[in-house]
């Protein structure tokens, strides 16, 4: 008879805090929280990270995360992000943005941020609508797609077509590391975590700007239910925001994380 | 000897998403239709002794609910 111990194959993150998330069941957000807090630990970074918060439904992003925290007006996390990264250059710092705060009102923010190559970490949290004020149209929002904006789907000629974040973003010379991952299943969970860590990385290699855009869900404003909302992402969101590394500085390549 | 495993489940932070039971390989979760935690979701639970302590549903729960363990064999001291 051999005798055995209990090894702990996975706990809660140490730079969560002890808090119960607002955030509806099922809802990606919390898979998005939980990978920055695993990689921040693994890392060790946790004592010089600042995180910005945006308006959305992660606005209260601050009280989940052990670490300095401040919150951004609408849009504005970039622009804060520049003057905290500037003043602080050794501290770490990202953004964590929705569509409608990064794509939408925060769009030339995010578009400078890049250009100038400030040296910050964004993650970008594509649902494809406006979570937090009920449900309306974002940039990001597929064609045809109903919204309490668009009631009969979203028109393109009316409306425009969904703004692809990543590929805009890997286009300015300031960007060091710009890919898009997915949410919606364990493998891609996995994955999502490796872009995240590698993102820091670059910023910790002062590497320019890295954003790492997650697909990520909002059953409830989608209207459908969790599962279902994980087969949206996977067969109507995928095909219109292709996941992939759109950017990756020559000098992460052969990092191993 | 299969590797076995377990998982406990913290009420505090589950809300029954059932994200977990879909990914689960394994197929021992449930959601506990006899108890709710302090914000009234019916939580998570094993129902099976198969569990492997893969770890998959900690890797899917948005909020970091669960902890994983898997059983080690202990290596015996040499003398
Ligand atoms: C200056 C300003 N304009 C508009 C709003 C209203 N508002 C709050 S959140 C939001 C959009 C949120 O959507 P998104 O960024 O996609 O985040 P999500 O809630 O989906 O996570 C808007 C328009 C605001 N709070 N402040």
């Amino acid at each position: 008879m051999v005798s055995t111990t209990a090894e702990v194959v996975y706990q809660r993150p140490e730079s969560f805090t002890d808090v119960h998330t607002h955030y509806c069941p099922g809802c990606t957000h919390g898979i998005a929280h939980r990978l920055i807090a695993e990689v921040i630990d693994e890392m060790g970074l946790r004592e010089k990270t600042i995180g910005v918060a945006p308006v959305g439904c992660s606005v209260f992003a601050y009280k989940y995360f052990k670490m300095d925290f401040v919150e951004a007006p609408h849009g504005r996390a970039p622009a804060m992000a520049t003057g905290i990264k500037r003043v602080l250059p050794e501290n770490t710092v990202f953004t964590y943005q929705g569509d409608g705060d990064l794509a939408s009102i925060g769009m030339a923010e995010i578009m400078h941020a890049a250009a100038r190559g400030e040296n910050i970490t964004v993650i970008f949290i594509n649902n494809a609508i406006y979570g937090m004020t009920g449900g309306q149209m974002a940039p990001t929002t597929l064609p045809g797609m109903k919204t309490t904006s668009s009631p009969f789907g979203r028109d393109v000629e009316l409306t425009g077509h969904p703004i692809r974040m990543a590929e805009i973003l890997a286009i300015m010379d300031g960007s060091g590391y710009i890919v898009r991952r997915s949410l919606h299943n364990a493998a891609n969970i996995r994955k999502s975590k490796k872009a995240i860590r590698l993102a820091f990385e670059a910023q910790e290699r002062g590497l320019g700007f890295s954003m790492v855009e997650l697909l990520s869900s909002c059953p409830t404003n989608w209207k459908i239910s969790v599962r279902d909302s994980m087969e949206f992402i996977a067969d109507k969101m995928i095909p219109v925001f292709p996941l992939g590394d759109y950017k990756v500085s020559p000098s992460l390549e052969g990092l191993k994380v | 000897m299969p590797v076995s495993g377990w998982i406990v489940v913290d009420d505090f932070y589950c809300k029954g998403c059932e994200l977990c039971i879909e990914a689960c390989p394994e197929d021992v979760l449930e959601l506990d239709m006899d108890r709710l935690t302090p914000k009234g979701y019916h939580p998570v639970k094993m129902i099976e002794e198969t569990c492997t302590g893969c770890g998959i549903c900690a890797i899917v729960c948005p909020d970091a609910a669960i902890t994983v363990y898997r059983e080690k064999p202990v290596k015996q001291a040499r003398r």
